[in-house]
């Protein structure tokens, strides 16, 4: 019987690709399509801020190992379009339709636009998430631009902003909060980020809104205007302003989705609007919102590469077998993002933090492990070039330790908790 | 051949780097760098890196299925 289930993953990314793997492992031998609205096969992002802006990697050349032998049906440069519940189907923008026993839910995220429209369709504005953001960004560079300006300091921006510096390009990079990555790591780590980009010769400019972007009768864009009356020439305009989830495919459909994302119980099952979970349906990476032990305040969403992989395997174990027989999904949230030649590593997540103490090394130095403790307990941990104690701290946030919760550690100087100085309103990007 | 490193597992142990030098490098303290698509002909060393990583970091597939197989259809 088992061998007749047709399975449908929708979304063709590393959480799409990762989880059609997992179903094979998980011993599921029917058919399985993976569908894609981009026309590529599944490849590797992160390249894509960094190797891939500089001209050291191809864009076509970062595809994602893991794909032979899984016996794939694809459909790629196929948008999926709605979701079928009754039918149980998938409806694709070429008009065919998935009938599915199993439906794996991985659309992720695209990048925010410019919100003018007119604006962001300049020639010369540029957005950053997929491969062919990248290529034509990436061709615009490598004509040597007399400055790019990047709309947005989180990590994107400031890859990107790094990128740029690489191959010799000035950079102007704009953000309206005090300090780069400041809705992450809060201003005062945000602070050190700042102080290494200005080092390395990036033009930054904190508390700073681009208002307008003006283009010319050609419709390429020339300048940026600023609020507050500033007015900077920008031939090519980098916007970086964070994600939103692709859920509108399934409006309408009885799946609890919205601008979050795609509600999930902690076994990765998608939830319909009356909070059930849904026979054979499951999401994972970018765009699902779940319950996580770890954060109590509500559901989560993560934006990071080994939560896509993580994720996606529970979800096609769910899926296969029996969901109750796993448990829920835990996994403890983890990123990195290189810049210049520093490697900024967390686990954890730092929001609601009110205490954050370095607990090795040192700010000056730019060399330290920041510990972020919220309500007396540690909930995340921040590493610039000290990859090798997260581990240790990953353990301590999983076991809920108090904050800080190492202390006495041979090579550790006075460990003084501080305001992590989280903006008010997080910005976005 | 495709090539993919965890970056989350990374922890800048650089094996990879004695084993397969033209495939990967340190910049700064921690920050590998590696080519994802690397020729062929390296595939020896690509394994003695996926073999040195004491983390278990590094995933490589030497022949990615050609486009056009049987049972595939692009674009719908």
């Amino acid at each position: 019987m088992a061998e007749a289930l047709r399975a449908v993953v929708v979304g063709a990314s590393l959480a799409g690709l990762r989880g059609a793997e997992a179903l094979r492992r998980e011993g599921h031998r029917g058919p399985i399509t993976l569908v894609g609205d981009e026309p590529h096969r599944p490849y590797d992002r992160p390249p894509l801020s960094k190797r891939v802006l500089s001209g050291e990697a191809r864009p076509e050349a970062i595809d994602l190992p893991g794909q032979a032998g899984l016996d794939l049906t694809w459909r790629l440069g196929a948008a999926a379009v709605g979701l079928d519940l009754p039918a149980r189907a998938v409806a694709l923008a070429t008009g065919e339709r998935l009938p599915f026993d199993r439906l794996l839910i991985a659309t992720g995220t695209r990048a925010r636009p410019w919100p003018n429209p007119a604006e962001a369709a300049l020639s010369g504005v540029f957005t950053l998430r997929n491969r062919d953001d990248a290529a034509a960004l990436r061709a615009a560079l490598a004509a040597k631009p007399a400055r790019v300006l990047i709309i947005g300091a989180g990590f994107i921006g400031c890859e990107a902003a790094a990128a740029c510096r690489s191959i010799g390009l000035s950079v102007t990079l704009v953000d309206p909060t005090p300090t780069p990555l400041a809705s992450v790591l809060g201003t005062r780590i945000g602070r050190v980020v700042a102080e290494m980009l200005r080092r390395e010769g990036v033009d930054y400019r904190p508390e700073t809104r681009v208002e307008a972007l003006e283009g010319d009768a050609a419709g390429r864009v020339r300048a940026a205007r600023l609020a507050g009356g500033g007015r900077l020439d920008a031939p090519v305009v980098v916007v970086a302003l964070g994600a939103l989830r692709n859920t509108e495919w399934l409006a309408g459909s009885g799946v609890a989705a919205d601008a979050g994302g795609v509600a999930c119980d902690g076994l990765c099952r998608v939830l319909d609007r009356a909070g059930r979970p849904v026979d054979g349906v499951a999401a994972a990476g970018d765009v699902a919102r779940f319950p996580h032990p770890l954060f109590p305040d509500g559901p989560v969403a993560f934006e990071h590469w080994g939560h896509a992989v993580e994720q996606a395997q529970h979800a096609a174990r769910t899926l296969v077998g029996p969901p109750e027989d796993h448990g829920a999904y835990a996994a403890m949230p983890a990123f990195w993002s290189s810049q210049f030649d520093l490697n900024i590593k967390s686990v954890g997540l730092t929001n609601g933090a009110d205490a954050v103490a370095v607990t090795q090394g040192s700010l000056a130095e730019r060399r330290f492990v920041a510990v972020y403790g919220r309500a007396g307990r540690t909930v995340a941990a921040v590493s610039f070039d000290s990859a090798r104690w997260l581990p240790a701290y990953a353990a301590r946030i999983a076991a809920g330790d108090a904050f800080p919760p190492i202390l006495g550690a041979t090579d550790q100087g006075r460990v003084a908790p501080m305001d992590p100085g989280f903006p008010q309103r997080p910005a976005r990007g | 051949m495709r090539v993919v490193v965890d970056l989350n597992r990374c922890q800048a142990y650089a094996q990879c780097c004695y084993a397969a030098p033209s495939s990967f490098a340190l910049h700064g303290p921690e920050v590998l760098i590696y080519d994802p698509a690397p020729p062929p002909e390296r595939r020896r060393e690509i394994e003695r890196a996926v073999q040195a990583c004491p983390v278990r970091a590094i995933r490589f597939e030497a022949e990615p299925d050609a486009p056009g197989q049987p049972g595939e259809a692009r674009h719908g």
